[in-house]
């Protein structure tokens, strides 16, 4: 299905202005999800409240959020479960509104549930997947059989699904979704309830999948899955987009490269602020949940060490390296910023 | 205004797939039918047991049949309803809401309008097979009069799509299995003891009579009586026009209320 596409292309760039192509042609032809203004309103209360985002061939695209933050319906929206309340979105270069069916032929979605038939057996669930996208079992047997053989389910290809572990429907789901050769692969939550094991098997396959030049659409609220899958990634919370980048660029940004927890017993608030006002060139911003204080820096170790110079009452320390969580937190929860009011 | 010029409520999405649908509703049945046809088999035949043997030792011929041969047509029809009538509530909430199977289809080209359509398209299905079980059983005990009883399968294809479609009806507006009770106690228990199956309608009062009408059971037993008896007055037609008329009006409700549960 992509063969139109040169291998080894960059999974992000856009497309190098070359004279004698029409930009805007290739940008199109390579651009999956195209969304403008889209907003999304139930009972008059705007879930999804006018957000801007495209998804290129080849690259993971991440979407974060709490609970609630309108991830799901955004996906609702792209295979056409979900009216379109205005804006724009376009997907496999078709109006979503529009032309819901014939998008879905070119989607793949792993929803957030686990909705195999489970009377049914492996295989079975497999052709009877086909055969809704109206193709023949019997002609693309092969087909399936490699999308079996990628999620390491041959040897359970006859077992009932009801007797299959978390992990194996989890990738048994994947592997339907990717029976119509899909130009899009949607992952809603793909690894929601799945125990570390499973979950890490579930995020080589989905690499392994990248490989394949397709585009996916992750949805999560695991940050580390964010980290290991997104190529580029927005953060939504109550409907809106907050912020849009690289896992490691937001970091960056956001956080710097580490933070130094403190502990104290004693008006951790207080001595927030006292550092804050204290120390503003060596940090990029703090969060506090209950005792423990969040120092978003560049040098962890030298902030602790001028710390330490003052007479300081914590009970625990500690230096690691920043991570998408500390992004993520920072944007949607409480977070204090000298510069700003709260 | 933007959002309805793109939604139309009334763009049906109805094509060929729900057969696909229909395809993989029979396929899990290949996995327990045997259970479910014996348990769908026996209880009209204790009620032929007890009525048409039991009971029926006591009535005199009713429209010129034995008991026996008067109730067990519309045992027949019944059995049809109530298998239709638990597959469409019971069997679809758990495809809807537990094992989230319409999720599953709909992110595939096929259309709710059309999982939904594959599901009535079971619901008939079972009422033709257990009814054709049943008019064997009927034929080995000597109850089935003329050859005309070949056309009740047919006649039980009408009935069973408007029984899965008032089901689905059900289904659709159904938050959780409990409220099942109310349908099968308040709408098709009554229609059961009043639609002719144990007695002729001509002793009801009027209004009764009336409200028979309205049911399509009462026109389904009708004329699966006289198909099997091989009594068929030409006004019979009048009960293929009535399951048609009913059939057509049902069409879309099931689907539309599908939707506003589904689609939001």
């Amino acid at each position: 299905m992509q063969t139109d596409e040169a291998e080894g292309l960059p999974a992000l760039d856009f497309p190098l202005c070359t004279k004698g192509v029409n930009m805007q042609d290739i940008t199109i032809s390579r651009k999956i999800i195209s969304a403008r203004n889209l907003v999304k309103r139930y009972n008059g209360k705007a879930v999804v409240d006018g957000i801007n985002f495209q998804v290129y061939r080849g690259e993971c695209f991440g979407i974060l959020g709490p609970n609630g933050a309108g991830k799901t319906t955004t996906v609702k929206m792209i295979y056409g479960l979900s009216p379109i309340s205005d804006g724009e979105l376009t997907v496999v270069g078709l109006d979503a509104g529009r032309h819901s069916r014939e998008i879905r032929k070119h989607l793949g979605v792993v929803s957030q549930d686990n909705n195999l038939d489970p009377e049914l057996t492996v295989w079975e669930n497999m052709i009877m997947f086909a055969r809704y996208y109206g193709l023949r079992p019997a002609q693309i047997k092969g087909h399936l059989m490699q999308l079996l053989a990628l999620m390491d389910l041959t040897d359970s290809a006859k077992a009932r699904v009801d007797t299959l572990s978390g992990g194996m429907k989890r990738r048994l789901t994947i592997a339907r979704s990717l029976i119509n050769n899909p130009e899009l692969l949607i992952l809603d939550e793909p690894t929601t309830g799945l125990d570390p094991k499973a979950r890490h098997l579930v995020w080589q396959k989905l690499r392994d999948i990248k490989q394949q030049q397709i585009a996916i659409l992750l949805t999560t609220h695991y940050l580390e899955e964010a980290t290991k899958l997104c190529d580029r990634l927005v953060i939504m919370d109550q409907g809106r987009i907050l912020e849009e980048g690289e896992p490691l660029a937001l970091v960056e940004k956001h956080v710097g490269s580490q933070v130094l927890e403190l502990g104290l017993k004693t008006d951790p608030s207080a001595f927030q602020e006292m550092i804050m006002t204290r120390f503003p060139q060596l940090l990029k911003g703090s969060w506090l949940l209950g005792d423990t204080i969040h120092l978003y820096t560049g040098n962890g170790s030298c902030l602790l060490q001028k710390l330490q110079e003052i007479p300081f009452p914590y009970h625990y320390h500690l230096v690691r390296a920043a991570t998408l969580e500390d992004v993520f937190l920072k944007l949607t929860g409480k977070e204090y910023v000298p510069s700003n009011e709260d | 205004m933007k959002t309805d010029m793109r939604f139309p409520l009334f763009r049906l999405e109805i094509s060929s797939r729900f057969l696909v649908v229909l395809q993989r509703n029979l396929l899990v049945y290949t996995k327990y039918w045997r259970s479910s046809l014996i348990f769908n088999f026996t209880e009209p035949m204790l009620y032929l047991a007890a009525l048409g043997v039991g009971l029926g030792v006591f009535i005199p011929e009713i429209e010129g049949m034995s008991y026996l041969e008067f109730i067990a047509p519309g045992l027949l029809v019944s059995s049809t309803m109530w298998a239709t009538s638990f597959e469409c509530t019971y069997g679809s909430l758990i495809r809807l809401q537990v094992q989230k199977s319409y999720y599953a289809i709909i992110t595939t080209p096929v259309s709710l309008d059309e999982v939904v359509l594959g599901d009535i398209a079971f619901g008939a299905f079972k009422s033709i097979l257990y009814g054709s079980v049943i008019l064997l059983v009927l034929l080995i005990l000597g109850l089935v009069a003329s050859p005309l009883a070949l056309l009740v399968p047919l006649v039980l294809l009408l009935s069973g799509l408007v029984f899965a479609q008032l089901s689905m009806i059900w289904t659709s507006l159904a938050p959780n299995f409990e409220v099942f009770g109310y349908y099968f106690t308040l709408v098709l228990t009554p229609m059961f003891l009043f639609s002719g199956i144990f007695f002729p309608m001509d002793n009801l009062p009027l209004i009764a009579q009336r409200l028979a009408w309205l049911t399509p059971l009462y026109h389904t037993v009708q004329l699966c009586r006289g198909l099997i008896s091989g009594q068929l007055p030409p006004a019979y037609l009048t009960h293929v026009l009535a399951l048609i008329i009913f059939f057509l009006i049902l069409f879309l409700p099931p689907l539309l209320l599908m939707r506003r549960r589904l689609v939001q």
